[in-house]
């Protein structure tokens, strides 16, 4: 059962990092953001997984805020790249 | 081992190993698809479905404990983030057209 735990965690590795190449030849900055996006979603399982194989119950704690702070970010950033600025109003 | 728990650790590498596979294709979508509007619908789903279920298999692993509760949160969390975040993304790519270059509803290639 660890096997197949470390197993995954080792394909979704290997599956950031083709993702990583969407984030590098990405055409538009919609595609980097989604591809760092993808990254962080697969790296919060990757931090599950370790808190579960190594009985780490911090490490879940990390895994929740990562996830929080990704959220966060892409929203901030997508934000950004729509109205120009992060506060305010939205322009209708 | 009693039967109860095989049939608990059954379901969950049968979780496990459905949640790869959904995160596999969502890796797959987001390599080969051909512009931002598909990345986004294979990448949206994908991934809510596929960490969903690899979190819900991994509170099944070990059994009822405390920390199945901030598992829980986070699957909450991915099902709240993930859908949010593609369409964000795919409205910031239509309402920024000329500059990002993807096609509008009127402009389909």
């Amino acid at each position: 059962m660890i096997t197949l735990l470390w197993a995954v965690a080792t394909l979704l590795l290997v599956m950031s990092a083709a993702c990583l190449w969407r984030a590098d030849v990405g055409p538009t900055i919609q595609d980097r953001i989604l591809a760092g996006n993808v990254v962080g979603t697969k790296t919060l399982v990757v931090l599950v997984l370790l808190a579960v194989i190594g009985g780490h119950a911090f490490l879940m704690d990390v895994a929740i805020v990562y996830g929080l702070l990704n959220f966060v970010i892409t929203i901030a950033a997508t934000r950004l790249i729509e109205t120009g600025r992060l506060g305010g109003e939205t322009p209708s | 081992m009693s039967g109860l728990v095989l049939v608990q650790q059954i379901a969950s590498v049968a979780l496990i190993v459905v949640g790869v596979v959904f995160l596999l294709g969502g890796t797959v979508g987001l390599i080969r698809l051909p512009d931002l509007y598909c990345r986004a619908h294979a990448v949206g789903k994908c991934d809510s479905a596929g960490a969903g279920s690899l979190l819900l298999g991994l509170m099944l692993h070990g059994g009822l404990a405390v920390d199945d509760l901030r598992i829980l949160v986070l699957v909450l969390l991915i099902l709240l983030s993930s859908p949010t975040t593609a369409h964000a993304l795919a409205r910031a790519a239509h309402n920024t057209r000329p500059a990002s270059g993807l096609p509008g509803r009127e402009g389909q290639r």
